[in-house]
């Protein structure tokens, strides 16, 4: 039994380790698979290996769930696509297992296999299987049926592509709501491989059975079909059977069938084209931009600039523009957010002047919404409203938003506007910096919450790389240097780190003149946690000025540091001067 | 109150004949003189959609499943013999399966609560695969349950001798992971190797499988959790097979059975204010067949029927079943008995059955005017409200259930009684039982009489007072309000009752 020669010693193992009690090893030795494989052999993998898993079927999910995954790439290990099929047993029983993701990676490598079998080996085998699973004694085999049509039917005969066809209607009649919502999943898929005369009799007649379900689990699946048959479909047929079932749907009973469709829509007016579209779709559409549930007004609203891309200035400015003037003030905050986090992209559509008349004054009033995430989502998208009629009509009621939410008392929104600081300035250019938002950039250093002040030290350090070192130089850095002598210690630790960030961008002599002596002077601190972060700072700084500055100033105040008593600044102290002995050996 | 007795009093006597109950099954029976265990009782009884399981929680957090043992030989056929016409002269037997720990006590350190092992309710879900899938709950938190048979088997034949392997185990269990890594390293050359031996490397042999039995084994696949901040009354699968809701005192979350980590929420009554508030949700359950209706019972004696297809905030409903109070009638205990504590759907989905502290009532979903049928179960007690106020009684929350052709409705009582009401036209039977091995010993004490009247008040004061008269000589346990039934299901195929007294399972069939 233990004659096994030593290299060999670890495969025999990862063998055994497939029947370990410890499930972790289980795993393992499933990964690993295709190791086993190519020690065995191809023809003792077909012969023991595969027969040996397809007993494994009782094992827990999680390796059921990696034997799946495993199968599908194991074509090679079992000696090519002519013995693909013996790979088909072990995962047929997978795709009746109980647990919905190992079923669904077994469906996944069934597909995989069978997409490179040879023909004659799909009628032999892979149909066959197909056909057992359809008409499992459990759903779930009829579940996972469902998403293998699309790979038999092309290879099948004629006769049993008429069975096929049967068998897939039988399953969007079945009892259990599941099966149901499986087969309007992969109606889209399987049609594609129908051809066309069966496509408008027997995919229109199951689709037509789906979409008068009544269950809207299963209605709402049908939705996404609508854009894949209208895809396949001849226009004129497109026009006459799908076009009706989208207008249908999107006066639907159930919210979450007309949700689907304000979701889909676009994707519906590419599939039965611009014609339709502008005569029934953009009804349908103004009355999902009008929908009693806000969830779907959400989803609506969500989708006006793209849907008015598909349509002519002209049809927007008419038919959409007085929607979203309504939903602009609509009473669920969401909607209004969903509004403002598209609407600037219609400027470039409506043009300069239908923004300025109907836009711009929707811009404004969602600016001063109440609830900030709106007021935010129309400032991060501010460059694209920029491009078309230029930021001077904006920035009047631009700055007391930008200010409000500066100042929110909620920190999350805070922030959210440092993020967008930058690209405000990139927009507003240096002018209207310097006057209004300057001042605010240096109170947010101030801020009582860590995150606001670690963002606002990283956001001067953008601002300095946006304008320049000149700039900087000016406008920036006196005044966060000011603030190191502030009396509450943790506001010096922002100031060390603004100091740290801004260094390299302006340079060693701005960072030999300037921002080194302060640091130096920090050092003095009476707090350890600013003297230790001293250190932390002085060791950045030391790849950017020059030796010399090393030698005379920083190491001086290093080792002064290394000899504090409090032990953890000793500790970075220590460090630093170490960083600083490798660069110097590195230079030399 | 009268309306459905009258109605029944009115109508043309028929309507199929009062059944005849006969004990069928004890599982857990208390020896004389046996003290329960609090962790023993009974806090929940469930049937599976078939019939041919049944599960049990406690308040121990205990699940324990029961299966079938008559229909097993020739479950293909059940159907068949269904459909032919004659009596089939067995009734459902089951044995039982297993058991296992669903919910263990806990802490919750945030709020410093104890969360209580207790099952609240169990759900089944659809099983698959030979696999029995499902839902228990206690106050907080919701577990996915699967038990499926698990084969026991030895393992032989291992390429590496065991004792060898053992003795160097450390080793062993690095060495894997390294080894094989360098293994793969140079795979592209070693791989060329095997495949020139035909038959790979014929000294590795995969190792040897023998099944020795087979055990059942219960997996908590998921777990539903912190959802919830008050304590969580029902949960209820929907008819799409993809979600269930869960409800507490205040709100009613909605969730797909796949995800664990969101719910949405889909009913809130709190008010802004808590001192505003004056209604909270006792039960709630999803429609047997439309998956986008549900309806949940209040504190007020209210049942609201929402549709989801309406909105996703399901705050308002879209049918109120409540029933006007009589004028003058009311009194301090009418807001309190009139609680609703327990609904159910019946099968076909048209009626809803509602259990309030004295009376069970039958909804047509048609008609929101009021119950079709209203069944006192021990209209007796009011009387005695103010006794049952002083020791927390009347708090009770006794569940309800229908029988699978509708034709019955059943709920418990005190005394470890429950009773069983015809609710077809016309139909008068009222059986008053006991959760015992002779169920009918109570109907012969009290002398009641099969033809009387439902809910004829004097017919009820008799029953009462014979009642009354038992409390002096019968076991001294007549009236005891520590003895209540107030869990039981119906079987949905048969005519068969689970029901717990206590820590026993007590089957009757007829």
């Amino acid at each position: 039994m233990a004659m096994i020669n030593e290299p060999l010693y670890p495969i025999a193992v990862l063998i055994d380790e497939l029947k370990n009690e410890d499930i972790q090893l289980r795993l393992n030795s499933i990964r690993k698979l295709s190791t086993i494989a190519r020690a065995l052999g191809e023809e003792r993998t077909r012969k023991e290996l595969i027969p040996f898993l397809s007993e494994n079927n009782d094992d827990d999910d999680e390796v059921l769930l990696a034997m799946a995954e495993e199968l599908g790439v194991f074509i090679p290990y079992v000696g090519g696509v002519e013995h693909a099929n013996v790979l088909l047993p072990p995962l047929e029983t997978l795709c009746i297992v109980e647990e919905t993701c190992v079923r669904d990676k077994a469906v996944e490598s069934l597909c995989r296999i069978g997409a490179q079998m040879r023909e004659q080996d799909l009628v032999e085998f892979f149909i066959p299987l197909l056909k057992r699973l359809a008409a499992g004694e459990w759903f779930t085999a009829r579940v996972s049926s469902c998403g293998l049509f699309h790979i038999a039917y092309p290879s099948a005969p004629e006769a049993l592509k008429t069975e096929l066809r049967t068998l897939y209607s039988q399953l969007c009649q079945d009892d259990m709501p599941m099966v149901r919502r499986s087969a309007a999943t992969n109606l889209g898929k399987f049609a594609a491989t129908v051809e066309a005369p069966h496509l408008k009799v027997d995919i229109m007649s199951m689709f037509d059975d789906l979409t008068h379900d009544d269950q809207d689990s299963v209605r709402l699946l049908a939705v996404e079909g609508c854009a894949a048959l209208g895809k396949l479909l001849e226009p004129q047929d497109c026009i006459a059977h799908i076009l009706p079932v989208i207008v249908n749907f999107s006066q639907d009973k159930s919210w979450r069938v007309r949700y689907m469709v304000a979701n889909q829509l676009y994707e519906l007016c590419e599939a039965v084209g611009p014609e339709p579209t502008r005569s029934d779709l953009v009804p349908a559409y103004v009355r999902l931009l009008r929908d009693n549930e806000a969830e779907v007004r959400i989803a609506a609203a969500g989708k006006v600039t793209k849907f008015c891309r598909i349509l002519n200035s002209e049809l927007a400015i008419q038919n959409i523009l007085p929607c979203v003037k309504e939903l602009s003030t609509d009473s669920s905050q969401h909607v209004r957010s969903a509004l403002a986090s598209v609407i600037m992209g219609m400027a470039p559509i409506l043009g300069k002047d239908a923004t300025i008349e109907q836009l711009l004054p929707i811009f404004l009033s969602l600016l001063k919404d109440e609830f900030p995430d709106v007021r935010l989502n129309i400032i991060s998208k501010l460059d694209q409203v920029n491009q078309v009629i230029g930021i001077d009509l904006l920035s009047q009621s631009l700055l007391p938003a930008i200010v409000e939410l500066a100042e929110d008392r909620h920190w999350r929104v805070r922030l959210a506007i440092i993020e967008y600081i930058p690209l405000l300035a990139s927009q507003l250019g240096v002018g209207f910096f310097d006057d209004k938002l300057g001042a605010l950039c240096m109170q947010w250093l101030k801020d009582k919450v860590y995150s606001i002040r670690d963002a606002a030290a990283n956001n001067v350090k953008r601002l300095a790389e946006e304008f320049g070192p000149d700039w900087a130089m000016q406008h920036i850095v006196p005044q966060v240097l000011d603030m190191i002598n502030n009396p509450h210690y943790l506001y010096r630790m922002t100031i060390l780190h603004a100091v740290s960030l801004l260094a390299p961008v302006m340079g060693k002599d701005i960072t030999c003149s300037k921002l080194l002596p302060v640091v130096i002077n920090a050092s003095k601190d009476r707090v350890p946690n600013i003297k230790f972060n001293v250190a932390k700072v002085l060791q950045s700084l030391i790849p950017i000025v020059d030796q010399s500055v090393v030698e005379k100033t920083i190491r001086p105040c290093l080792v002064e540091l290394s000899e504090d008593p409090d032990v953890d600044v000793r500790y970075f102290a220590t460090q630093a001067l170490q960083s600083s002995d490798q660069q110097m050996m590195m230079s030399n | 109150m009268n309306n459905g007795g009258a109605e029944a009093a009115v109508a043309p006597v028929g309507g199929p004949q009062p059944l005849e109950w006969k004990f069928s099954q004890v599982f857990g029976e208390r020896t004389a003189g046996e003290e329960i265990q609090d962790v023993d009782i009974i806090s929940a009884i469930e049937f599976n959609r078939t019939g041919d399981h049944l599960a049990t929680g406690d308040r121990g957090g205990r699940v324990v499943l029961f299966e079938r043992t008559d229909t097993q030989d020739h479950v293909g056929h059940r159907r068949d013999l269904e459909k032919m016409d004659y009596p089939i002269n067995r009734h459902p037997l089951f044995r039982y399966k297993t058991e296992f720990q669903s919910h263990e006590p806990e802490f919750d350190y945030l709020k410093s609560l104890e969360i209580e092992e207790k099952i609240n309710k169990i759900r089944w879900c659809q099983s698959a695969y030979g696999a029995l899938s499902l839902l228990s709950t206690n106050d907080k938190t919701i577990k996915f349950w699967k038990v499926q048979e698990k084969q026991v088997k030895k393992v032989c034949d291992l390429n590496v001798d065991s004792t060898k392997a053992m003795g160097n185990d450390p080793i062993v269990g690095s060495s894997i992971s390294t080894s094989s890594k360098q293994y793969m390293a140079n795979g592209g050359c070693t791989s060329n190797d095997f495949s020139l031996l035909s038959g790979g490397l014929p000294s590795l042999r995969l190792p040897m499988v023998t099944t020795l039995e087979t055990n059942l084994m219960a997996r908590c696949r998921r777990i539903y959790s912190h959802a919830h901040d008050y304590h969580i009354n029902s949960i209820s699968n929907n008819s799409d097979g993809e979600t269930f809701i869960s409800a507490d005192d205040l709100r009613i979350n909605l969730w797909n059975l796949e995800i664990s980590n969101q719910s949405f929420n889909i009913v809130d009554v709190k008010p802004a204010n808590m001192e505003d508030l004056t209604e909270v949700i006792t039960s709630a359950e999803f429609h047997p067949i439309h998956c986008n209706m549900l309806a949940y019972s209040s504190s007020k004696g209210s049942i609201r029927l929402i549709d989801m297809r309406q909105s996703a905030l399901c705050d308002t409903h879209s049918k109120l079943f409540e029933e006007q109070e009589a004028p003058g009638s009311r009194s301090f205990f009418t807001d309190i008995i009139a609680s609703i504590s327990d609904i159910k759907f019946a099968k076909d989905g048209r009626h809803i059955l509602s259990r309030d502290y004295l009376t069970l009532k039958l909804w047509d979903i048609n008609m929101d005017s009021g119950p079709v049928a209203t069944f006192q179960v021990h209209e007796y007690l009011r009387p005695k409200l103010c006794d049952l106020y002083e020791n927390d009684s009347i708090f009770d929350k006794f569940e309800c259930c229908l029988s699978g052709d509708g034709l019955r409705v059943a709920t418990g009582s005190y005394s470890n009684l429950f009773r069983v009401f015809g609710c077809s036209e016309g139909s008068k039977e009222a059986t008053t039982l006991e959760a015992n091995k002779n169920p009918m010993r109570r109907q012969g004490l009290t002398a009641s009489r099969p033809s009387r009247s439902l809910a004829s008040p004097s017919g009820v004061v008799r029953r009462g007072k014979g009642a009354d008269n038992s409390a002096v000589d019968a076991n001294g346990n007549t009236f005891d309000f520590t003895t209540k039934l107030l869990h039981l299901a119906w079987h949905p195929t048969e005519n068969s009752i689970a029901c717990a007294a206590s820590n026993s399972l007590y089957m009757y069939y007829a």
